[in-house]
């Protein structure tokens, strides 16, 4: 238990080890910070910004930031969940999420975020952009209408040789992520299911899997997310 | 205590918000204590007969008739409340909201692979017809709404939370598993 420092998170004395990223400190500590674009295992993007803490007086993502002795984390401030709920209702607002005809209802790490801020409805105008669905490849389909672009599936699933199965595409309000038409017909079943799994929305699914399970049973239909990290 | 007077309308919904609202089984006895209803498709009265305390919006807004609607319910209630995902952000109906207009309506009359018997290719156009929106809207985007309860359904506790704490003027109850989107 060597390099053992010691910090807080809203007034609670935590430890971990030196330079573990804050989200993870935490989640070693009791303490669940949410996450979308980042997931355990994999290199921190600070993309998504629900992360957000602030650290001795400014606004920092806890998944890019390492924590250092003497560190005061505000994690569960009304300010900080104010933040938060905004980051949620301008991506509900940002894309078409219809969560009554998604299939991945009831798992999704969006919604779920919702339900935790108890967001009834949006503040902001819905955009309704317009975007399509690629079912060409022989197991997947991808929709864009679901898509936050947290490069979670170009990060995590890829081939034996490295190489990503997904890829950004334009830039702007056009930026998308895209299946690589040529390497989507060598995919095996588990790549796909996993793809499915570590998209945190409904925007990669596998074909003929939708709807499985019941509802009341899926994983945040009783219980909110982050709940077996810290009770609410 | 005098009555609190409420009204429902389905817009462009599917009136399942409303099966909800019937779902709080026999505490629908307990609400007959505390409301009357006035326009509801519930009772069947078509028009406002005095000011409403609490209006209740199912579904959102496809076509003029559905705005016209929206404004008399905000014009006649105190509060309204929009109840459900189509009246929250259009819904399912929603989803033709990347299409044309005109390439729904041929989709639907003229091209369609169900489409029989429409050998004049007629798009139906009698003025007695609601005119079609361009998109559907969310009604908070058309009038103010005060309150929203989401769900496709909301769950018959959300509702009855709700309307138990609006009509006795007391905080609201809200478990985890009452806020659900589908």
């Amino acid at each position: 238990m060597d390099n053992q420092i010691i910090f807080t998170i809203d007034g609670k004395e935590c430890r971990a080890a030196a330079g573990t990223y804050i989200v993870e400190a935490a989640r070693q500590n009791g303490v669940f910070i949410p996450t979308l674009c980042n997931m355990p295992g994999i290199t921190p993007k600070g993309a998504c910004r629900i992360c957000t803490v602030r650290i001795n007086g400014r606004l920092m993502t806890s998944c890019t930031t390492p924590v250092i002795a003497g560190m005061e984390i505000e994690n569960n401030s009304p300010e900080i969940r104010e933040l938060r709920k905004s980051i949620i209702e301008l991506l509900f607002v940002s894309g078409n999420h219809f969560c009554p005809a998604c299939e991945k209802s009831g798992d999704c790490e969006l919604q779920a975020l919702a339900y935790l801020f108890q967001m009834m409805v949006p503040r902001f105008p819905y955009q309704f952009p317009v975007k399509e669905i690629d079912a060409s490849a022989p197991l997947i389909v991808k929709d864009q209408n679901r898509c936050i672009l947290c490069k979670r599936c170009i990060r995590t699933i890829k081939d034996e040789q490295g190489r990503s199965y997904f890829a950004f595409e334009s830039r702007g309000n056009k930026l998308e992520v895209v299946l690589d038409k040529e390497m989507a017909k060598t995919m095996i079943a588990e790549t796909a299911e996993l793809a499915m799994k570590n998209c945190p929305v409904g925007s990669i699914l596998v074909k003929e899997k939708g709807f499985y399970q019941p509802i009341g049973t899926r994983k945040f239909d009783q219980q909110p997310i982050g709940s077996e990290i810290s009770t609410h | 205590m005098s009555k609190q007077i409420i009204a429902t309308t389905s817009l462009a919904g599917c009136f399942g918000c409303h099966m909800s609202l019937l779902d709080i089984d026999e505490r629908i006895l307990q609400l007959i204590e505390l409301v009357e209803f006035n326009k509801s498709p519930v009772n069947d009265i078509k028009t406002f007969t005095k000011q409403v305390d609490i209006g209740i919006i199912e579904g959102g807004c496809c076509n003029s008739e559905n705005v016209a609607v929206l404004k008399d319910f905000r014009k006649h209630c105190n509060l309204l409340v929009s109840v459900g995902e189509c009246a929250i952000m259009g819904g399912l109906p929603a989803m033709r909201n990347g299409i044309p207009i005109g390439e729904c309506l041929h989709e639907a009359y003229i091209g369609g692979i169900t489409v029989q018997q429409n050998h004049e290719h007629i798009i139906p156009n009698d003025e007695e017809l609601p005119m079609l929106l361009d998109k559907v809207y969310p009604c908070h985007e058309i009038v103010k709404i005060d309150y929203f309860l989401p769900g496709c359904p909301p769950r018959a506790d959300l509702i009855w939370n709700a309307l138990y704490a609006l009509i006795t003027n007391t905080p609201m109850d809200i478990p985890y598993e009452v806020i659900k989107f589908d």
